[in-house]
């Protein structure tokens, strides 16, 4: 559990403060120096990732207007955060309607005991579970390991994250880190099969494993791609079918959702659905779709007993309250990710917690606070492609921007930047003191040593560019001064 | 037309040729071009980093120096971005109507380079020569703010002799992104280093840009690789005439 708490600070008394948001590679400069020296991640998600992003762009041209679908899509969620109490409200007395229970969870450890006492109170030993990124917000695993209960992830993906301890490094595909080999020898040691990393054979073998463990199971734990408000019920989203089986065969099923994942209405839901699947991997659907809606009725010859959603806050309520709501729209979809040059050099573990990319770079700071995070708003070419492939368009960019002036604010930018960016203003406000500084530019950068043109070594604090890239040498008149001059000559 | 230029500060002190070149087509069009000289930057920078109200004084002044201009035009499409995203917000906070109205009134008159000839003037073909293979990066602002579609590519379209070609991934990212590109060195450089190898991969002899900061921070890479394609603003080529082969650039 130490990845949810920052060392003790003499600042707050000296009392350790708990992380919204389980940070697991903190650094984020040295993560990022490393991950773009890695080819073979580069190859990896060239393969994967890119290739995603390029058949998002292709399926979402197939529909009439995609872009237009896409404000529907932002505007439904618009209203449903401005009246977000009203829905959870009314989520909660249909989902009592149809027979399931529904807890609030405050906190992430709120969560976690609430999912324990249920699996307690039913005498749940074993957990299967469907993907859900808000268990790894909650480090659910961890605390049923703690309490006795065996949970087991049933998506390829996250069985794979969960047998090697490692952590997903995208919101979709979990481990588009790892290579072939690396799957086969974690897959394949952990069921004790011989080694192969044919992903058919490998996919087989964890098919029987898996069969077995959804008999077994007592509880399934799912996420929720969408609650429908109007209905109180849940949709879940696999390729897998991993997430109506864990919800069916075992007796109790529990679904843990964020609060901001909940939708006004069924006649919503197909706005979603169209765009889902087309932005997160190129897919009209998934190949599953599950809408639930309580537990098993009477005379029902399939489902479980008890149904259970548990609403969780963690911190969300704080963001509804701020300048940053609209980063409660997201689905989850990861297009930002495929779309983001910067993660495609840096991969998902660079960003230090479980949400990784565009989105993460602002769901971090804003869940955990500025100070830990004081790269992910800045290490950003602010290019708008997550904005552009966000089918709710949430605009990362700008909220980006204003985390920075948020850090500024803060003092958390160095004292110095804040100094060198004050005098430019002065410089740039002034005629005179603009020409004086544009004189010393020229100068003081023309006596540096170049060739064809080229400096090969700024200064500080501009070393960071010629560490890796020449820069153009200012030539000695400035287009103001051939102005002057040519104006000049002409009278 | 009576049009004011305001050149970008990093065009005025790095790429003057930019300047000269736009000033060059709008005379050989018919215009009257106008520099006034208390320019000086947009505010982008101090913007994008977090310094908003340090902005303030350096977009009020960009404001006061162009209120009265017919037409504005801007070889730069980060600075025009900074402008139609930021100014009338910027405004707004300070709680200013004069200044409010101001940019409301002015913002309209304000142009992109590429925009100001196809979009308002009208003109696709500037009477350019360029006998020569070139290919055209598209940057982030001038795709996914300015909307610019196809109009740069009309332009070039037009030039006599010029053998355009497709560069691969055209609307990826550079990887400039202004302070970015100092602060986090490995990443910009492992995103320009495929920017080049695109660029590299169409045998062009010429790489166009309509933003300096796309084109200082590729062709630096270029040369520091050895890449052998050259970086030149759009303007330049346009302002190449029959007579005048418009050879250099970096």
């Amino acid at each position: 559990m130490s990845a949810f708490v920052e060392p003790s600070d003499p600042a707050t008394g000296g009392r350790a403060r708990r992380l919204a948001l389980p940070v697991f590679h903190p650094d984020f400069m040295a993560n990022a120096h490393t991950a773009t020296h890695d080819e073979l991640l580069h190859a990896a998600i060239e393969n994967s990732v890119v290739k995603k992003d390029y058949v998002r762009r292709e399926v979402l041209a197939e529909l009439p207007d995609a872009d237009g679908l896409r404000t529907v899509a932002g505007a439904i969620k618009r209203h449903t955060l401005d009246n977000l109490d009203f829905y959870l409200r009314q989520l909660e007395g249909n989902v009592i309607k149809a027979g399931g229970q529904v807890h609030f969870a405050a906190t992430a450890e709120e969560a976690n005991a609430i999912i324990i006492a249920i699996a307690k109170r039913t005498g749940s030993k074993l957990v299967v579970k469907s993907k859900s990124m808000v268990s790894e917000e909650t480090l659910l695993n961890d605390a049923l390991i703690e309490a006795g209960i065996e949970p087991v992830e049933t998506d390829l993906g996250e069985l794979i994250v969960q047998v090697g301890h490692d952590h997903p490094s995208h919101l979709v595909l979990p481990i588009i880190h790892l290579r072939r080999k690396e799957i086969g020898k974690v897959l394949c040691t952990f069921l004790n099969v011989p080694y192969t990393e044919d992903p058919p054979t490998l996919a087989e073998y964890a098919r029987v494993y898996l069969r077995n463990r959804f008999n077994q199971a007592d509880m399934g734990i799912s996420g929720v791609n969408f609650a429908i408000a109007e209905t109180g019920s849940i949709v879940m989203c696999t390729n897998e079918g991993n997430g109506r089986m864990c919800t069916t065969r075992p007796r109790v099923h529990v679904a843990l959702m964020g609060m901001e994942k909940v939708i006004p209405r069924l006649a919503d839901l197909p706005v979603f659905l169209k765009l889902l699947a087309r932005s997160a991997t190129g897919q009209p659907l998934t190949q599953y779709t599950n809408i639930v809606t309580g537990p098993r009725r009477a005379g029902e010859l399939d489902g479980p007993e008890e149904f259970h959603l548990v609403i969780l806050d963690n911190g969300r309520t704080r963001i509804l309250g701020s300048r940053y709501r609209d980063t409660l729209r997201c689905i989850r979809c990861g297009a930002c990710l495929n779309a983001c040059p910067v993660y495609r050099k840096v991969g998902g573990h660079s960003y230090g917690s479980v949400y990784p990319g565009p989105i993460g770079a602002l769901l971090t700071p804003l869940f955990n606070g500025l100070g830990g995070h004081k790269h992910l708003p800045h290490a950003s070419s602010l290019c708008g492609a997550c904005y552009e492939a966000c089918p709710v368009k949430i605009n990362i960019p700008e909220m980006l921007i204003e985390l920075k002036e948020d850090m500024a604010k803060a003092h958390i930018t160095p004292w110095w930047e804040r100094a060198v960016f004050k005098l430019w203003t002065l410089a740039l406000s002034r005629s005179f003191t603009y020409g004086l500084s544009q004189k010393m530019q020229q100068i003081g950068l023309r006596m540096l040593p170049a060739s064809e043109g080229f400096i090969k070594r700024l200064p500080p604090p501009a070393t960071g560019w010629t560490s890796v890239r020449d820069f153009p040498r200012p030539p000695k008149e400035s287009f103001r001064t051939l102005y002057k001059n040519r104006q000049m000559s002409k009278k | 037309m009576r049009i004011a230029l305001f050149v970008a500060c990093y065009n005025d002190t790095l790429f003057p040729e930019t300047g000269i070149a736009v000033t060059q087509v709008l005379e050989r069009l018919g215009h009257t071009v106008t520099f006034p000289m208390e320019q000086t930057c947009c505010g982008q920078m101090h913007y994008n980093t977090g310094f908003h109200r340090e902005a303030v004084p350096i977009v009020r002044r960009f404001v006061q120096t162009f209120r009265d201009a017919e037409a504005v035009c801007v070889p730069s499409s980060s600075c025009v971005s900074m402008m139609r995203e930021h100014y009338e917000m910027i405004a707004e906070a300070s709680n200013d109507a004069a200044f409010l109205a101001e940019v409301r009134s002015l913002l309209p008159r304000i142009h992109e380079f590429s925009e100001l000839l196809v979009n308002r003037l009208g003109v696709e073909d500037v009477g350019a020569t360029f006998a020569h293979r070139v290919a055209y990066h598209a940057s982030c602002h001038s795709v996914r703010v300015l909307h610019l579609g196809d109009v740069p590519i009309r332009l070039l379209r037009a030039v006599r002799g010029l053998e355009l070609v497709e560069i691969p991934d055209r609307e990826q990212c550079c990887g400039f992104g202004g302070t970015f590109a100092i602060k986090y060195p490995d990443i910009s450089e492992a995103i320009v280093r495929d920017k080049v190898g695109c660029a590299a991969a169409t045998q062009a002899e010429v790489l166009i840009v309509n933003d300096a900061g796309c084109a200082m921070n590729i062709a630096g890479a270029c040369h520091r690789h050895k890449a052998a394609i050259r970086v030149r603003h759009l303007a330049e080529l346009l302002a190449s005439a029959i007579g005048n082969k418009g050879e250099g650039g970096r």
